[in-house]
């Protein structure tokens, strides 16, 4: 099928929808996930784990476990290699400090957060492991606890690090050790002047929840660690050469002796990059001689891995009767858990970029509370922010009498403009989107009409994600039948084979199914970060597209032998080689490789991409919702997700990434937050941390807007995590228009709504906490 | 999960043998849809469980004019949803079987479990309650009958003494012109769990159009599932007319004796009681009109 | 350790004995035990649907069920899905990209089988129902949901819905969640005032 382009390219495969590679493996039930590896003489491990979010470890007694029958090894926190140093652990999306992330993986003197690995077991049977675990008595101290950022920052908060010393605006150290990692500021122009000039000046508070990344597979990991020192591990991981990386620090053992295995994942939006499992199976595998492996219960997913960040956040944003911005201030606290490492900073930038503010000021904190160490969500840090701004510029708009979109419009953020760290934008495609909302038929559909006590409202917001490029490496083999590998050290989240492989088909001139996508190994594939950061068709595909160029290149000296003439007078096109002068010497790129062993053997072509511009993908999201005005229950009923996704590879797989970044959006807005008692999570399970099901959303319209990238082929930008930025702030302005009231804290569940409609006159008592279902 | 030894006796009276036998330590598995994640997560143990669906008499599902209804207490609620009757004299059941968990919930959830796992929030309880069921318990002394009501003592418990097995629920046949409706509030449109949940029954005296006779009960809003007797005596003799329905709805509340948990605060427990009360006569008034709500 | 027992079941179509303990899932034993992994551990009790298999023709999570009640039963899986090629349902999966991660497709597979078995016309809203015991992280539903709809009118077109054509009565809303629930308009029809 060809498609043809506005802007008069014409691709052959860009732009198609073939079945992605690993499809039938995937609806068959054979594709390989990490938790389906068996191996002969294998173990299962289980953790123990900390009930206290915070208290001092006063002894661990192992004894009974090892005389469990089929126990095989039992670590603690003594058979890690302990890290006092301040060197960082870099994940490719988000940091941490090594020494902290060893206890991430195994508490040491104290635990930090209900749910942190105190000890852990190996034996023959799944069920002797669990039994073991119960046997293993660990004796606390209990601390107090802190569980709210705010009352973290308070100077006679208890302090949960002594060494924990706040980083800074210029880069120094504070004097006093205290819960607030760091302060981050970002400052244009003169905020006081900027507000002195506005027409409509409003400031208002939000809190969200802290939420997670809800993948359906949980955390896994099988380690073999052979008796030379070898250590293999195959585990479910958003990036191997990250995960080898992570396990050579924490294990202190050279990278070159570990081999990380990707398996199939299944879901992580960020959530599977920092290691949990991994270092525990090698150790326990190299203590007992065998291969552990080792999966989390959901319960342990949730207290036991990293959520995305609770925040505070306070936006004052002020305006021009014409609609312009003039001044914005924000304060923003973001709760990172355990240790320091919330998304504040992606956070900032997220928030006021999207828009031309003359006159702004930045406040960012990175705060530790006795909380699971938050990790990124997709975006990190970004649907907050976009919460927080894109409310307030709703009611900026309602108090203009301005329709929101135009507001935006007036304000949007083009190429040239900067981001807050002063940056410019190269070519951004926001103003495209915001025209494509407006001109929408959903946008301007008419509104049920109140049905008793069901009102509907209509909100829309915005978003953005940077698009970023990090470092990948592609290799292409070539198969005698002129099928091609490529082989790749992206992990597959969602399909992304699909898409590289149809770069490949589209530069080589074969069919999407003629090129083997191969996610390889570390020991197999060269240095590629993690897939993150919406960068994978991106960086991998500009990688694709040079590994092609590369090949071309080398097939063209094959050709030339072929036809008997001199490589410069080769050329390439529509999969065939032909010569310039006399193109009826001509001959396809599949008899070229089906030749190779004659021509001087096998050819192997590489790409790789370390550098490549920024390239912003933004969104804006259209939603109509009706309010029950009785109970406060909100129900989506119409959702339209609109993005510059610069090009569309595969387009099926790019509205799959807007149906499901939304319908993750819609449920952070309405039904997800971890449930705390004093630091302890009181809803670990899917029943009460609730993901939206089939019923609870509509069909998710989608709108692919396409202004080519600045860099990298086809103008393809990534765009996997924009969709879950405007969300949230579109279903709060939604419910605005519906009720006349506005919800500025997480998840707007139907208690909260009912509340804020004036249905209750005190707030919410605590009387009688217990179980009721 | 703890280890613990697993029974699938073929009769009633072998079935209380082993409960007796494992002297208060055994657990019965209908469905399993509660018990299962309570042994895992080590809410409830048990050295033995006692598999009840091999038994034919907690299998039975039969109804004739006389004696109404009878549910095996093994008998999964997919099952009792689907048989017609259920839906053309009990629809308040019948919307209740269909709303626990998941379709898949619902191929193995028994109302025997739902009924003696006695949670507050239990769907299908305030339905038994106005259709005036009773269960039929069997022990090492006997067989006894009891009203629903009376079944669940407070959360996670009930009247059966060790030993004792739920053996089946036993349904009247509903009078002429008689109608209910069972409606709850969850935060999420399915698999989820009852933040108040209320169920009623209204059999009408044609001749004046007024209430002859009326139950309605409530779920997630006290200790158990209970029946809110002053609204019930305050629609008795009315008609079913909106003012009438409001002020039922509001005097629902007074049963209501709910707690704040994570599912939500007892001050909106108790708002909810008022609406879905409401809600649930106006469907059951329509109902008894023929009209859009009614099921059969 | 406690006793392990014998269990003798049928898993597609097959005749299996296995030994396990009785505190042991069907779940725990189809991957651990059987290799068939395939079915997928999403929750372990019972609220995500990931290891939906078919016990006796009717779904259920098989990690609420004891592997030892299994005997004498007939157990599907994901693994028995295809039979002569691919199910109609897997097809349709594969071409409207209703699954990304993976994690959740079998169980969602397995679910909607059973739903087609049951009803062969679904409507939306009947599908979304019976597939709301199945979460999704990847796709927000919209995909699979088409593609449910989709295999079901190919299987009506090539009359393979066979003898399971089951009176089909719509499951009208029974919350009390909203009124007229299932009234909910679908993206891609205007939404009109009532």
């Amino acid at each position: 099928m060809k498609v043809t382009e506005k802007n008069g390219h014409e691709y052959r495969v860009i732009g198609t929808r073939p079945i992605r590679h690993d499809g039938v493996d995937k609806v068959t039930g054979r594709a390989q996930f990490g938790a389906d590896v068996r191996l002969p003489g294998m173990l299962y491990g289980q953790v123990v784990r900390s009930p206290y979010p915070h208290a001092r470890i006063k002894s661990i007694d192992t004894r009974r476990a090892q005389e469990h029958p089929g126990v095989r090894a039992i670590i603690t926190a003594a058979d890690m290699p302990a890290l006092d140093t301040d060197a960082v652990a870099e994940l490719g999306e988000g940091a941490i400090e090594l020494k902290y992330a060893s206890q991430l993986i195994m508490a040491r003197d104290k635990v930090v957060y209900q749910g942190q690995p105190v000890a852990a077991v190996a034996a023959t049977t799944r069920q002797a492991a669990r039994d073991a675990a119960r046997l293993i008595e660990v004796e606390y101290e209990p601390l107090p606890v802190v569980e709210d950022a705010l009352a973290a920052m308070d100077p006679g908060a208890p302090l949960i690090h002594a060494d924990l010393y706040t980083v800074t605006p210029g880069g120094g150290k504070a004097e006093q050790p205290s819960n607030v990692a760091k302060h981050i500021q970002y400052e244009r122009g003169d905020l006081e002047a900027g507000f002195a000039e506005a027409d409509v000046v409003i400031e208002r508070e939000f809190r969200t929840a802290m939420v997670h990344q809800g993948y359906i597979e949980p955390q896994n990991a099988t380690a073999s660690w052979e008796a030379d020192g070898r250590l293999t591990v195959w585990t479910s991981t958003q990036g191997a050469f990250s995960a080898r990386e992570q396990l050579a620090q924490l294990l202190q053992i050279p990278a070159g002796r570990i081999r990380v295995i990707p398996m199939e994942v299944g879901g992580g939006f960020g959530g599977k990059i920092q290691v949990y499992l991994e270092p525990i199976a090698a150790l326990l595998s190299r203590k007992a001689g065998r291969p552990v492996k080792m999966w989390m219960s959901r319960a342990e997913v949730f207290t036991g891995t990293g959520p995305g960040s609770p925040t505070y956040i306070r936006c004052k944003l002020g305006a021009k009767r014409s609609g312009a911005l003039v001044a914005a201030q924000l304060y923003m606290v973001y709760d990172a858990g355990a240790f320091p490492g919330a998304p504040v900073g992606a956070g900032a930038v997220t928030a006021l970029s999207p828009y031309r503010v003359p006159n702004f000021r930045i406040d960012g904190y990175d705060v530790v509370t006795n909380k699971p160490r938050v990790q990124s969500y997709r975006a990190p840090g970004a649907p907050q922010a976009a919460f927080a701004v894109e409310t307030v510029l709703d009611e900026i708009a309602e108090s203009l009498g301005m329709d929101p979109v135009e507001l935006r419009l007036k304000n949007a953020s083009a190429e040239g403009d900067r981001l807050v760290y002063g940056t410019p934008f190269n070519r951004i495609g926001f103003r495209e989107v915001l025209e494509a909302v407006r001109d929408h038929p959903h946008y301007n559909a008419p509104l049920p009409e109140r049905r008793g006590p069901y009102a509907f409202g209509r909100g829309v917001a915005a978003g953005f994600w940077f698009g970023g490029s990090l470092t990948s490496t592609v290799q292409l083999t070539f198969n005698p039948d002129g099928t091609v590998n490529l082989i790749t050290g992206s992990v597959d989240l969602s399909g992304s084979r699909a898409s590289l492989a149809m770069i490949v088909a589209e530069e080589l001139g074969l069919e999407p199914h003629e090129v083997k996508p191969i996610v390889a190994d570390t020991d197999t594939v060269g240095y590629t970060d993690v897939t993150g950061g919406s960068r994978t068709t991106y960086a991998t595909g500009t990688a694709c597209w040079r590994a092609c160029q590369d090949a071309i290149a080398q097939l063209k000296v094959r050709a030339a032998q072929l036809l008997e003439a001199d490589p410069d007078a080769v050329t390439f096109g529509g999969g065939e080689f032909w010569l310039w002068e006399e193109p009826q010497y001509r001959i396809s790129l599949k008899e070229v490789v089906a030749n190779l062993q004659k021509t001087g053997g096998p050819i192997v072509a590489k790409g790789i991409v370390n550098k490549l511009k920024m390239a912003p993908a933004f969104g804006a999201h259209i939603v109509d919702v009706g309010v029950d005005l009785e109970t406060g229950k909100v129900d989506i009923v119409r959702y339209t997700a609109v993005q510059d996704v610069g090009k569309a590879i595969h387009p099926t797989a790019v509205e799959g990434q807007l149906q499901g970044g939304a319908a993750q959006g819609i449920g952070w807005a309405l039904f997800e937050g971890y449930v705390f008692d004093g630091g302890v999570m009181r809803n670990p399970n899917f029943l009460d941390y609730r993901l939206p099901t089939a019923l609870d959303l509509p069909m998710i319209d989608t709108v692919l807007v396409e202004v080519p990238a600045s860099d990298g082929p086809y103008g393809v930008r990534g765009v996997g995590e924009t969709p879950i930025v405007p969300p949230i702030a579109a279903v709060a302005n939604a419910i605005a228009r519906a009720t006349g009231v506005r919800i500025r804290e997480l998840p707007m569940s139907p208690e909260r709504v009912w509340r804020a409609l004036g249905g209750a006159d005190q707030p919410a008592s605590d009387d009688q906490a217990g179980e009721t279902g | 999960m703890e280890a613990f030894a697993y029974a699938a006796p073929r009769t009633v009276a072998e079935a209380v043998e082993l409960l007796v036998g494992a002297n208060g330590s055994a657990r019965v598995l209908a469905g399993g849809t509660d018990l299962i994640p309570q042994l895992q997560e080590g809410r409830r143990r048990a050295s033995l469980v006692v598999d009840v669906k091999r038994i034919p008499d907690l299998c039975v599902l039969d109804w004739n004019p006389e004696e109404g209804l009878t549910i095996g207490a093994a008998v999964p609620c997919a099952q009792v949803a689907a048989f017609p009757r259920v839906q053309q004299h009990y629809p308040a059941l019948h919307t209740a079987c269909t709303l626990i968990g998941s379709v898949m919930v619902q191929n193995r959830a028994s109302l025997g479990g739902n009924l003696c796992n006695a949670a507050p929030s239990a769907d299908s309880v305030p339905p038994l309650i106005v259709h005036a069921a009773e269960a039929v318990i069997t022990g090492p002394g006997g067989t006894r009958r009891v009203p629903v009501e009376s079944v669940c003592t407070g959360p996670g418990q009930t009247c059966l003494a060790p030993g004792e097995l739920l053996v089946r629920l036993h349904l009247p046949v509903p009078p002429p012109h008689t109608a209910s409706a069972y409606l709850r509030f969850t935060p999420r449109n399915e698999m989820d769990i009852a933040v108040a949940g209320v169920a009623a029954a209204v059999t009408l005296d044609p001749a004046e159009g007024t209430c002859a006779h009326v139950r309605v009960a409530l779920g997630a809003v006290a200790p158990t599932p209970v029946r809110a007797i002053a609204a019930e005596e305050y629609l008795a003799g009315k008609p079913l007319t909106d003012e009438h329905l409001r002020r039922a709805a509001q005097l629902a509340v007074e049963a209501a004796k709910p707690i704040s948990d994570v599912r939500g605060s007892a001050e909106y427990r108790r708002h909810l009681v008022t609406v879905l009360t409401f809600r649930t006569l106006r469907a059951v008034r329509d109902r008894l009109a023929g009209g859009p709500a009614a099921r059969s | 350790m406690s006793t392990k027992v014998i269990v003798e079941t049928t898993i597609n179509g097959v005749p299996e004995t296995f030994v396990c303990e009785p505190r042991q899932t069907l779940l725990e034993v189809l991957r651990e035990e059987l290799g068939l992994t395939g079915t997928k551990e999403g929750c372990g009790n019972g609220n995500c649907g990931a290891c939906c298999v078919l016990l006796d023709g009717r779904p259920v999570n098989s990690c609420l069920v004891l592997a030892v009640e299994a005997q004498g039963r007939e157990i599907v899986t994901i693994e028995g899905l295809a039979a002569d090629g691919l199910h109609p349902l897997q097809q349709a999966f594969l071409e409207h990209g209703a699954l990304q991660c993976g994690a959740c497709t079998p169980g969602f597979l397995v679910s909607a089988k059973a739903l087609l078995d049951a009803h062969p016309r679904p409507t939306e809203q009947q599908a979304r129902r019976w597939l709301a015991g199945n979460l999704c992280r990847c796709t927000g539903y919209d995909k699979i949901i088409r593609a449910v709809l989709d295999a079901a009118e190919r299987m009506q077109a090539d009359g393979s819905a066979g003898e399971a054509a089951l009176a089909d009565k719509a499951e009208a809303g029974a919350t009390g969640n909203a009124p007229q629930s299932s009234s909910r308009p679908t993206a891609g029809e205007e939404v009109r005032p009532a």
